[in-house]
């Protein structure tokens, strides 16, 4: 498709401007401006409505197809949180209100949605408190570092080290580092999870403590969770639970009794927040009792006449970690689905979610070999017996796409050779599984039968396979009038 | 007896009783208890304080006397870098399309080409906008794309020292210091000299540990400045210059690009996002093309298929956590993509003119209200510089408690400074859009004279 600037002819605009109705004209000296306007698009409203349109049509998406896209629960986003979230008492009111004096009253609702969310969460997790301040997962993350840094220095600990399993997320180790700690990998065991014997080995004075997944990337529930708890709390340690794969044992478990200290969850995964093309996120942080004093600022507070307030006054916190209460706009869906689920119908996530992975697994696993003939909510399956017939487990994915599938999550997690990771969520049907399975089979007979054309997938997209090393070499990011490529099809 | 599976459709999953029996009998067992085998028993919790679901009618009319317990059809002045601009009905149709908002990030370039497109065509606009070469696909929001900033200045220069003007945005400057606690690196807060960045405390400052100097544009106060002398001055003693832009106002203020700036941020919540309580926000970054391998967040670049086809994915992935983990630029994974779509949005629709016009009016009306209000009897203007559509003013009372009093009028009036700056509890800051009109100005310098009195 042409770009928006390559639609814009000179003179033609959409949006007319309201009238002026101040006398008088701004008075700012010429060398304090811009000496030529930006050249954004000239182009009528109707353009501006089909291009994005007819962008959106190139994108797979969960309202349109199957999207089991492993550790990224791309499940059903309830149209209900969505609109409620646009409501204009919502969407109109400025951050800096509730800090004017006597503001409160201006937000109390606002106030009030956040608060009861916070005390949700708790409750689901069995942390005692909350803060929906960070903006996303991997905030979540580096604001539960900082908050174990914080936790140290006051106890005048000297820590260097966070352990993280080499089955991890990427965005572990990275906030781990941004919180001022080093890394210590800890390897897993055959069998997929956190191998006890070998972490002990590593653990000592400076072990700030450890961050986990649980289940873990395998979609495996790491059993000696307590055990390793009880081995980083003996050194003062402090244990993180990275909630990205809470759609497993919502309702069920709680990472509180598990012996962690501190976690972050993912609304955009867990609880149905749509993930936007890759955002806005949130990633709200739950801690135990003994690290409240250092949860950012502010805190929302409920007062003894019933009406809510923020409090400063924490002389620990570690802070501000976003601007204002967090990405409000989405904390919004999170409450609304929270509510509409209720005790009973987050359990039945978890239920559905683990069921719907397992029928799967069971189904593919004697054409993939899998790391366990169980799992949790997500499985990861090998296409490594395909690779002597050339085919990689990117062929695979770039074949269901053919199938009006997306692909599962690809040569991740990096212990799994040829790794596909599998999705499924609770609210997909079982013809819908069925289907994907049946397209998987096919897709590994075509694998031996001709190579060929899983290489050449996908064929019914508007582009084919696209060539990631001229993009990375010639690093044409912003479009300058001219492509780099002057003979390209349109 | 084993639990067998939760029968009421109450969580959107889309298997009815009858299936869940079949799915479990293939798998060879009775109920879904046994799938939790794995979960020791004392960690499978039995108590769940939480309440029983809803209905889809009973949330919207639980949310609804949420939403509506808060402030309507107040008329606000209040901005301090957040504002209450005019959103065109087509920013909220288009991202509103399902494709766009329930799409994942880009991994699958070829069935994500919608958003991949958009982001490229956004980091376009953000680069034309700051004239700057290159552009991110988003960040969080400003404060969290400042503090990214100062540390790819951390990593281009290798230096430590950071010197930042007190005219940006306090709440950001809060936020650098949250982030710094456990990194080694140090800041130093430069005062500022008649709401401007003092040239001569800079100087002073400027040595061969300095890795950047941070301003902002306009700034806090809504002062406007010309800062090319002081981003010349740090590139003389080998630092960075960053700026942190509101950018809206860039449709008429000297860019930062022009001004020689290394690295911009901003906060893009001004293009088409509701104030919305605080977020969803948009952080930005734009850069020189120098710098890219040391940029956090995704970048798209344009590429071709095998038959030469125009495409786009996400390039330069090396930089990043899922590849380089704890030595990646950032642990930023994804950021605000949609955010970022509505700002493109809102940048098409009001295209080249329109953004010129829509902040010519903002400075148009802060014009008239500083003419207005400081026409009020002991009411005065704080500095003397250029301002875009917000300034200072110093109320012969407590600033704080005058906006408190004119809440009961319907007005959001401003914002006390003294809320951040010490020493400036007489100062309010009042802030103009394109929204306000000449008799809600009116209005409210009639309402600030009468609570004077």
């Amino acid at each position: 498709m042409k770009l928006i600037y390559e639609k814009s002819v000179a003179g033609r605009r959409a949006v007319r401007s309201p009238r002026r109705t101040v006398p008088g004209r701004e008075l700012i000296q010429k060398r304090l401006l811009r000496t030529q306007p930006a050249e954004l698009p000239e182009v009528p409203e109707i353009e501006v409505v089909r291009h994005f349109t007819n962008l959106s049509r190139l994108n797979f998406s969960v309202d349109t197809q199957f999207y089991p896209l492993g550790s990224c629960t791309m499940k059903y986003n309830p149209k209900a949180c969505e609109v409620v979230a646009q409501h204009p008492g919502f969407v109109g009111i400025h951050p800096l209100w509730p800090q004017l004096r006597g503001g409160g009253q201006l937000t109390q609702g606002a106030l009030r949605l956040l608060y009861e969310t916070e005390r949700l969460l708790a409750e689901l997790t069995g942390m005692a408190e909350f803060t929906l301040q960070p903006l996303a997962g991997a905030h979540g993350e580096l604001t539960g570092a900082m908050l174990i840094a914080a936790y140290h220095r006051d106890r005048g600990n000297a820590k260097k080290h966070i352990m993280i399993p080499d089955s991890a997320h990427g965005t572990n180790p990275a906030s781990a580092a941004l919180a001022g700690f080093q890394v210590v990998v800890a390897p897993s065991t055959a069998q997929g999870t956190v191998d006890v014997k070998k972490l002990k080995g590593f653990i000592n004075a400076e072990t700030a403590g450890m961050m986990m997944t649980n289940p873990n990337t395998l979609g495996l529930f790491e059993p000696d969770v307590r055990r390793i708890a009880d081995l980083i709390h003996a050194v003062d340690g402090l244990m993180y639970y990275d909630g990205a794969n809470f759609n497993a044992i919502m309702g069920r478990c709680k990472p509180a009794e598990m012996g962690f200290d501190v976690c972050h969850l993912n609304p955009h995964k867990s609880f149905a927040a749509p993930h936007g093309g890759g955002g806005p996120g949130t990633g709200p942080v739950g801690v135990v009792e003994r690290l409240r004093p250092f949860l950012p600022i502010s805190r929302v507070v409920k007062t003894r006449d019933g009406t809510y307030s923020l409090d400063y006054d924490y002389p620990k916190s570690i802070g501000y970690v976003a601007p204002f209460y967090g990405n409000f706009s989405v904390l919004v869906r999170t409450y609304a689905y929270l509510l509409l689920l209720g005790r009973e119908g987050l359990r039945a996530v978890s239920d559905h979610a683990v069921l719907n992975a397992n029928y799967v697994l069971n189904k593919l696993k004697d054409i993939f070999p899998a790391v366990s003939d169980h799992c949790m909510h997500e499985c990861v399956l090998s296409a490594k017996s395909l690779v002597a017939g050339g085919v990689r487990a990117m062929d695979i994915a770039k074949g269901l796409i053919d199938r009006g599938f997306h692909p599962p999550t690809v040569y991740f997690p990096l212990i799994v050779p040829e790794a596909m990771m599998i999705e499924p969520t609770e609210t997909e049907t079982r013809e819908t599984l069925d289907a994907f399975i049946q397209a998987m089979r096919d897709l590994a007979q075509t694998a031996r039968a001709n190579p060929a054309a899983l290489h050449a997938a996908p064929v019914t997209t508007t582009v084919g396979r696209l060539d990631e090393v001229a993009a990375a070499r010639n690093m044409d990011l912003a479009f300058e009038g001219k492509f780099l490529h002057p003979n390209g099809v349109l | 007896m084993v639990a067998t599976i939760m029968t009421q459709n109450m969580a959107f999953q889309a298997n009815s009783p009858a299936d869940d029996q079949a799915m479990l009998a293939t798998l060879g067992l009775a109920g879904i208890d046994e799938l939790f085998a794995a979960i020791p028993p004392d960690m499978q919790t039995s108590a769940f304080h939480l309440p029983a679901g809803l209905s889809e009618m009973e949330m919207t009319r639980r949310l609804a006397e949420l939403a509506d317990a808060n402030a309507r059809n107040l008329v606000n002045f209040c901005g301090g870098g957040f504002y209450d601009h005019f959103i065109p009905a087509a920013v909220d149709a288009l991202a509103g399309r399902a494709e766009f908002y329930t799409a994942y990030t880009p991994y699958q370039p070829e069935v994500a080409q919608g958003t991949l497109q958009a982001i490229y065509e956004f980091q376009t606009a953000m680069t034309r906008l700051t004239e700057m070469e290159v552009a991110n696909a988003s960040l969080y929001d400003g404060g969290t794309a400042l503090f990214e900033a100062t540390m790819m200045a951390f990593r281009i220069t290798r230096r430590r020292r950071v010197l930042i003007d007190e005219g940006v945005n306090p709440i950001y400057r809060t936020m650098l210091k949250c982030y710094s606690a456990n990194l080694a690196f140090e800041f130093v807060e430069i005062p500022l000299r008649d709401g401007l960045a003092d040239r001569a405390a800079f100087q002073a400052q400027l040595n061969r540990d300095v890795a950047v100097v941070i301003v902002q544009n306009p700034n806090f106060f809504g002062c406007l400045d010309d800062l090319s002398d002081l981003i010349a001055e740090a590139h003389r003693s080998g630092a960075l210059g960053i700026v942190s832009v509101y950018p809206l106002a860039l449709g008429i203020v000297k860019t930062p690009g022009a001004m020689g700036a290394d690295i911009v941020t901003g906060e893009g919540q001004s293009l088409g996002l509701p104030l919305s309580f605080g977020g969803a926000y948009l952080g930005f970054m734009t850069t020189r093309k120098l710098y890219v391998h040391k940029m956090p967040g995704r970048l798209v670049g344009a590429t071709q298929d095998a038959q030469g086809r125009r495409g786009f994915v996400l390039t330069l992935q090396a930089r990043e956590q899922h590849i380089r983990r704890e030595k990646a630029t950032s642990n930023i994974c994804t950021a605000e993509s949609l955010c970022a779509l509505r700002a493109l949005i809102y940048l098409s629709l009001m295209g080249k003119t329109g953004l010129v016009e829509v902040a010519e009016l903002c400075a148009a009306n802060a014009s008239y209200g500083w003419q207005k209000l400081t026409a009020i009897p002991g009411v005065k203007p704080v500095f003397h510089a250029n301002f875009f559509n917000e300034f200072a003013l110093s109320v012969p009372a407590n600033a704080a408690d005058v906006i408190s009093a004119l809440i009961d009028k319907g007005i959001a009036a401003g914002f006390p400074a003294g809320r951040y700056y010490r020493g400036m509890e007489s100062v309010m800051l009042v802030a103009f859009t394109e929204k306000r009109t000449k008799e809600e100005i009116d209005y409210l310098a009639a309402a600030l004279e009468a609570a004077l009195c």
